[in-house]
């Protein structure tokens, strides 16, 4: 048997779909979210994209740019490297995440929780530190190949090439797989694998046919963000040097003078395409699937305990991949503690002085960025809630459409939005005068565009785990939309939307390629600010690590509150429920 | 209220006697200033001009000199920066043409016309030069010693079959500072032999960054040895403790770095006040600071210059340097960073490859001699060196416009089609030139 299946297509003709009775209700919150859209992404890119459509000089509407990009074989080579490279560290991410997310929820695992934490610290390395501080262990003269050279007389290419930003981005971008998916296995019906193993069917075979299809959904919003976000990153090729690649090629054209330059914006055209392409095929790898089971309160799948030797050998695997992962936080505090580090396995000696540097003048960053963050999260997981539920629960025409407009945002590179925002928001006034783009509530919104994608996947992911019946029970118990909303899909998404804002709030902490645009005076700077201007000196590197440190423990720490407060939240609702 | 102001200054006149007393008590509030300059370098500025102006704050907004010039391209209708401060002569005469800058005439004195070959202030007044460096080659003494490599002294050096794989540039389009470093040396060279050394050093990068600091970042941290950059990133990362050396080489320039009054400045009274203190003595003698090492251009501070601090105007060398013409430049400036982009920094593993190979071949040659073999080589050497344009072309009106999108009726070439021509052009010359060495190998075995 299969648990897996074939969705019961909700069907009606056209009108009822758009005009049913409660619709009305769900048509205004659409309106409010795609109005909301429009203003903080789609106008403000199209301002900015637009040239990709016109000639250069005249200004008049044309597509030869489009045939300039076809005809370029750099461009072609660009798009096929990052394809490659994308794919690959969906591969790489899955490797590090699947045994992580399987043993902690799998098994009574002594430290689970910890692990759990420690696999999402790296998603909040701020950006291009994370590259930095791995240069130092595995670049080509860094730690492990000055010992190799040393010891054996050779060196491994870990950070070289192509396969160098595999290498970083799957030990960067994993968390997203390991959140989603284990969000997913806890809220996967016990009673589905009592079932199966009642039937005989256990261990590996019980995880391929039954746990796994069941958190599938989890699985591939992971792995679809994992490739759109790799797609889309720039840091790590640039920081590696590797420049044939998408995203570096649009960004190194539209910063640099020739503003009137089309080609970066036709590349930015191109970026959009892809990711919309790539999630919209994701989607349909879980569309006609129902993933959802009705009963609640199983609290995911059944644990049992490891054997000793299995338990040794689990505990060896993990402690590898953890030490890989956090091989750049081990770097950047080892850093920050340097004094001189240069062309030696560690550094020449150690001081407390960096740190003494950037405590007095980073309480102001460390403000803003909480405040920032914060504030971004909390829009997102509203918007990401309402989309996934119209999505999925109403029949709302064009609301799929809603779901990929949003997803856009990720293939937006930060500094288009930035300078899209400059465009937008700079001619109108604010009461004072200033003019909108210097108020700092533009980079919160800012923020929460481009971290939308991640709160909405995982939103619709948890929703898509629960059973429309579940509603439709209360609704005949004589609930509201609006109450069961509230009540009943809500409550059950908690895991699902707690994963959403902490990888926003996480990720949009330490955010800065569009903020770098956008931030006007240094009492509105954010951490991820702050840590850049140290980062380009010599005597700035110690303070920038020092910096990077304190950024990485403050967003953990708030990250761990605010997962033990919603926590605490989601066992007594699911209480009531169950 | 105008006029109590103005009883205000004019009380203050009469009392304090002379004119810069006024300015200073004129000046309050905000003074904003959009800067690629490093925490380093702003940091002790900012305190003492703070110190020296109660009251005044000034707002450091750092970005990089191309987002820097961007940001204020956007943000004209509704300007809030005062003043922009940066390096690179070139983004300032960017500015210039765009009408983005306001003209100013600083009081200090002291200050003579020229440093080295290049005029310290803009002649029309627009941007100051309150600071000089020059370009060099820096190098982290444990790489070389654990590598057993030699020190150089000319660009031409870093040619060498030895310093394979160990040298790191940033790229001239990414950094204003490397840019008028290549210009430079197309301008000492001249075009055909300058683009020459360039490529053949070009054959032993390492890598080609994003960002200038990548460059001091990857000597410092060891993990290349050599690095072409402005004279300041050696001297502050040396000032930090790091084990490097530099050196200016023959071919070099010394260029201001640069500040200037922005159009429709919101407090341009405190942005005036900022440029002075940026010339007077005290302001000069910050730059000595070990986080910021530049030169400074008042002749008089270099009495309280560090022990070895190089002096531009009393030192012979530095004062024989080229003679940079900033208008040529300015003119050719994107044609040079995209004949560097598509034919270097894209093509850099190719291009290695083919300097490989000739440099191979040269070695077997020395060993066993052979006249055809030499004559292959120099053929190798000509197509691996060659640009597929001229001096003239990139000057020329229909190449510059492809680039700034001139407003001609008649359809030129476009820019996306012409670097893909010099991409092709390098990528076959490359492959050529691989061809020809291979076979002046095979004679000389």
């Amino acid at each position: 048997m299969t648990a897996v299946g074939l969705q019961q297509e909700r069907r009606g003709t056209f009108l009822s779909r758009a005009f049913s009775g409660t619709s009305w209700g769900q048509a205004s919150i659409a309106l409010l979210i795609l109005a909301f859209l429009i203003c903080f992404l789609v106008w403000p890119v199209a301002t900015v994209i637009w040239v990709a459509f016109t000639e250069k000089g005249t200004g008049a509407f044309t597509l030869a740019n489009f045939v300039d990009f076809a005809r370029t074989d750099l461009f072609i080579r660009s798009f096929w490297n990052s394809f490659y490279v994308s794919a690959m560290a969906v591969v790489g991410a899955s490797i590090l995440a699947l045994p992580l997310a399987y043993f902690t929820s799998r098994f009574t695992f002594r430290g689970a929780g910890v692990i759990q934490i420690l696999g999402f610290l790296p998603l909040i390395m701020p950006p291009f530190v994370g590259a930095v501080a791995l240069q130092l262990f595995f670049g080509r003269n860094g730690t492990v190949n000055l010992l190799l050279d040393d010891w054996l007389g050779f060196k491994l290419g870990f950070m070289e090439g192509l396969n160098g930003v595999i290498f970083v981005q799957s030990i960067h971008y994993f968390p997203f797989i390991l959140i989603n998916l284990s969000a997913a296995l806890r809220n996967v019906d016990r009673s589905m694998e009592e079932a199966a193993q009642n039937l005989g069917s256990h261990g590996l075979r019980l995880f391929r046919r039954i746990v796994f299809p069941l958190a599938l959904p989890g699985y591939v919003a992971g792995a679809s963000l994992v490739f759109v976000k790799v797609f889309d990153d720039l840091a790590t090729p640039l920081l590696l040097n590797v420049k044939d690649m998408l995203a570096p090629q649009a960004y190194l054209r539209v910063t640099s003078i020739g503003i009137a330059d089309p080609m970066g914006y036709v590349i930015s055209v191109v970026l959009i395409v892809a990711s919309v392409a790539s999630m919209w095929v994701s989607s349909l790898a879980t569309r006609n699937v129902d993933y959802a089971t009705t009963q609640r309160g199983g609290g995911g799948i059944a644990k049992r305990k490891l054997r000793p030797l299995e338990m040794a050998l689990a505990y060896l695997l993990l402690t590898v991949i953890i030490l890989l992962v956090l091989a750049p936080h081990f770097g950047l505090v080892l850093l920050s503690f340097a004094t001189i580090w240069s062309f030696s396995p560690l550094p020449d000696g150690y001081t407390t002085a960096h740190y003494a540097r950037v405590f007095g003048e980073s309480s102001i960053y460390i403000k803003n960025t909480l405040l920032y963050a914060s504030l971004a999260g909390l829009i997102d997981i509203v918007i990401g809630t309402a989309i996934s539920y119209l999505v999925l629960r109403s029949k709302l025409m064009g609301a799929r459409g809603l779901d990929l407009l949003a997803m856009a945002a990720l293939a937006i590179p930060g500094v288009v939005l930035g300078i899209g925002y400059l465009r937008a928001f700079y001619g109108i006034p604010l009461w004072d005068g200033t003019p909108l783009a210097a108020f700092w509530i533009v980079i919160v919104i800012a923020l929460a565009i481009r971290r939308l994608p991640y709160a909405l996947r995982a939103c619709y992911a948890a929703l898509q785990q629960i059973s429309a019946s579940l509603e439709e029970a209360a609704e005949n118990l004589g609930a509201t939309k609006a109450s069961t909303v509230r009540r009943i899909v809500v409550p059950l998404m908690t895991g699902g939307i707690m994963a959403g804002f902490i990888t926003s709030f996480a990720t949009a902490a330490v955010e800065l390629s569009a903020t770098l645009m956008l931030v006007q005076a240094n009492e509105d700077a954010p951490l991820a600010y702050g840590l850049y201007v140290f980062m380009q000196s010599a005597s700035g590197r110690g303070a920038g690590a020092a910096l990077g440190v304190i950024a990485v423990v403050i967003v953990a720490i708030s990250t761990v509150a605010s997962q033990y407060v919603i926590e605490r939240e989601r066992r007594t609702k699911t209480g009531h429920l169950s | 209220m105008k006029r109590i102001q103005f009883a205000q200054i004019f009380a203050a006149v009469m009392v304090l006697g002379w004119p810069l007393g006024a300015q200073a008590q004129a000046i309050s509030g905000k003074v904003s200033v959009v800067t690629s300059y490093s925490k380093d370098l702003t940091g002790p500025i900012k305190k003492a001009f703070e110190k020296a102006n109660p009251g005044v704050t000034l707002d450091v907004q750092n970005r990089n000199t191309h987002a820097g010039v961007k940001f204020l391209e956007e943000t004209k209708s509704n300007n809030q920066v005062d003043l922009f401060w940066a390096s690179a002569p070139d983004a300032f005469e960017a500015l210039k043409a765009k009408s983005l800058l306001q003209v100013y005439k600083p009081k200090a004195t002291g200050i003579p016309e020229k440093i080295g070959q290049f005029p310290i202030n803009d002649p029309d007044g627009y941007y100051f030069g309150f600071a000089a460096s020059g370009y060099g080659i820096m190098w982290n003494e444990r790489y070389v010693k654990a590598n057993k490599l030699p020190e150089p002294k000319e660009w031409q050096d870093l040619a060498a079959p030895a310093y394979f794989d160990h040298v790191s540039i940033a790229a001239p389009s990414r950094s204003g500072t490397t840019h008028l470093t290549i210009e430079t040396v197309l301008q000492g060279e001249g075009w055909a032999k300058g683009w020459g050394t360039i490529r053949e050093m070009a054959g032993n990068f390492r890598e080609v960054t994003e960002r200038s600091f990548g460059v001091p970042d990857g000597v410092n941290s060891g993990q290349v040895g050599y690095g072409i950059v402005i004279d300041f990133f050696a001297f502050s990362s040396q000032a930090t403790g790091f084990p490097v050396k530099f050196i200016y080489p023959s071919v070099t320039a010394i260029v201001p770095a640069n500040i200037a009054v922005v159009a429709n400045a919101p407090n341009k009274a405190g942005a005036e006040a900022f440029i002075e203190f940026l010339l007077s003595e005290a302001g000069q003698n910050l730059l000595f600071d070990p986080g910021i090492r530049r030169l400074p251009v008042n002749p008089a501070v270099y009495s309280k210059a560090p022990k070895d601090y190089p002096n531009p105007f009393t030192d012979p060398r530095l004062n024989s340097m080229v003679k940079f013409d900033v208008k040529k430049s300015e003119s050719r400036n994107d044609v040079v960073d995209a004949l560097f982009d598509q034919t270097i920094t894209f093509q850099i593993a190719d291009l290695k490859q083919t300097k490989k190979a000739i440099d191979t071949a040269a070695t077997a040659l020395a060993k066993k001699p052979n006249p055809q073999g030499e004559a292959l080589l120099k053929e190798a050497r000509g197509l691996m060196e060659a640009m597929p344009i001229t001096e003239e072309q990139a000057s020329s009106s229909e190449i510059v416009g492809a680039f700034s999108g001139g407003k001609k009726k008649e359809k030129g070439v476009r820019q996306a089609e012409l670097e893909q021509q010099w991409a092709t052009f390098a990528k076959e010359n490359n492959a050529k030139a691989r061809a020809k060495a291979d076979e002046a190998l095979k004679l000389a075995k």
